[in-house]
């Protein structure tokens, strides 16, 4: 049955659509959930607030468990989701640098088109930013491109590279996620509440 | 000053609760494309459609930029650039129901407007480079990879996270 989009069940005029409605609930579902604040993101690299590892983790376990029963009962193909390519060099200098640009922009790009559609000024600033570094990554794409294409493994899952049964990984991920929000809440009872 | 925390805490929504419907949308959004979420996708198309109308030659001619041309196509027409029209809609949308529409510059008492400025600048340099070298950014590489057990999603997340906690110690004065 799904996807629906890749299986030819829409055309492409309903896609714009669905891309529109997707993103409407996306952004809403952002916003009413406080990422449209930098100090409320940023708390929770200081212990005052703990939004963004809450909304993150219960995101990511009810989609991972939600799509692997979805494709258990047969109503989407989990083979034919697109699983992002793994370049370990890529994942790792990447996702460093963008950590580095989080806790000194305080948004991430998707938070800051949040702030933008709310006013925020800093988060227009931060969007002019990522288009400066995204125009820097491309001019000197020369010098990127070895990290860039290095140590390629394919579009793998978990499963695969641990050798372990998908349930397996979800199980372990789900109580992982579950102390962390027990710990979270004992350590924001410590620190000291701040107003933003 | 307690009426004042009572207020902060329910200004927003739960976070267990936007999680929730955050998960139930990633898995639609899969079930619907066979994609997950997006964010910096389009940033990447508005560059590449700049550098194009400013130097089609020279966007041909970039070994990066010239993957996302094709002639008589847009890059702006472009599955991303439609949810991020809704990403913006739908976050005005929240923003005029709670009140909190504004122009603004939100930063802590303890640091000015210009350097909340300067620091949101350098963020999203930082951001825009580590988001095109990760092929993605927290919704397409880190949640979105998450959800389909994604190797490279889960580094992604780990390296993001992990740097941020490792960093916020130099720059605790531009948030507490």
């Amino acid at each position: 049955m799904g996807p629906l989009i890749p299986n030819e069940y829409l055309s492409y005029e309903w896609n714009i659509v669905i891309a529109l409605l997707i993103g409407l609930v996306f952004g809403f579902i952002l916003e009413s959930s406080g990422f449209s604040s930098s100090r409320k993101l940023a708390g929770v690299f200081y212990g005052y607030d703990f939004a963004v590892l809450k909304v993150f983790f219960t995101a990511a376990i009810v989609s991972v468990i939600g799509l692997y029963y979805m494709d258990y009962l047969g109503w989407v193909d989990m083979s034919m989701l697109y699983v992002h390519p793994t370049y370990i060099w890529g994942a790792i200098v990447g996702g460093a640098i963008m950590g580095l640009g989080f806790i000194t922009g305080g948004f991430c790009p998707g938070t800051s088109l949040c702030a933008v559609a709310i006013g925020k000024l800093d988060a227009w600033v931060y969007v002019l930013g990522i288009m400066v570094g995204v125009l820097i990554f491309s001019e000197a794409f020369g010098g990127f491109e070895s990290l860039y294409n290095d140590s390629y493994l394919g579009n793998i899952t978990l499963a695969e590279s641990l050798e372990l049964p998908a349930s397996w990984i979800i199980f372990a991920v789900t109580i992982m996620a579950l102390v962390a929000f027990f710990i979270a809440d004992i350590i924001r009872k410590r620190v000291s509440k701040i107003f933003y | 000053m307690k009426k004042v925390i009572e207020d902060n805490r329910h200004v927003y929504w739960n976070p267990y609760f936007g999680g929730f419907l955050l998960g139930l949308l990633i898995i639609f959004t899969f079930y619907m494309t066979g994609r997950g979420l997006g964010a910096s996708g389009v940033m990447k198309s508005s560059v590449v459609t700049i550098v194009d109308q400013v130097s089609h030659e020279h966007a041909k001619n970039n070994a990066y930029f010239s993957r996302f041309i094709e002639e008589g196509k847009s890059p702006m027409n472009n599955w991303l650039v439609f949810e991020t029209i809704g990403i913006l809609a739908g976050a005005f949308l929240s923003g005029s129901l709670a009140g909190r529409i504004g122009f603004r510059i939100q930063h802590s008492p303890k640091i000015t407007s210009r350097r909340r400025l300067v620091f949101a600048l350098i963020g999203g340099v930082l951001f825009g480079l580590g988001a095109q070298i990760a092929r993605g950014c927290t919704s397409g590489a880190a949640l979105s990879g998450m959800a389909v057990l994604s190797t490279g999603g889960f580094i992604t997340m780990l390296a993001i996270f992990g740097t941020a906690y490792l960093f916020a110690y130099f720059f605790r004065k531009n948030w507490i």
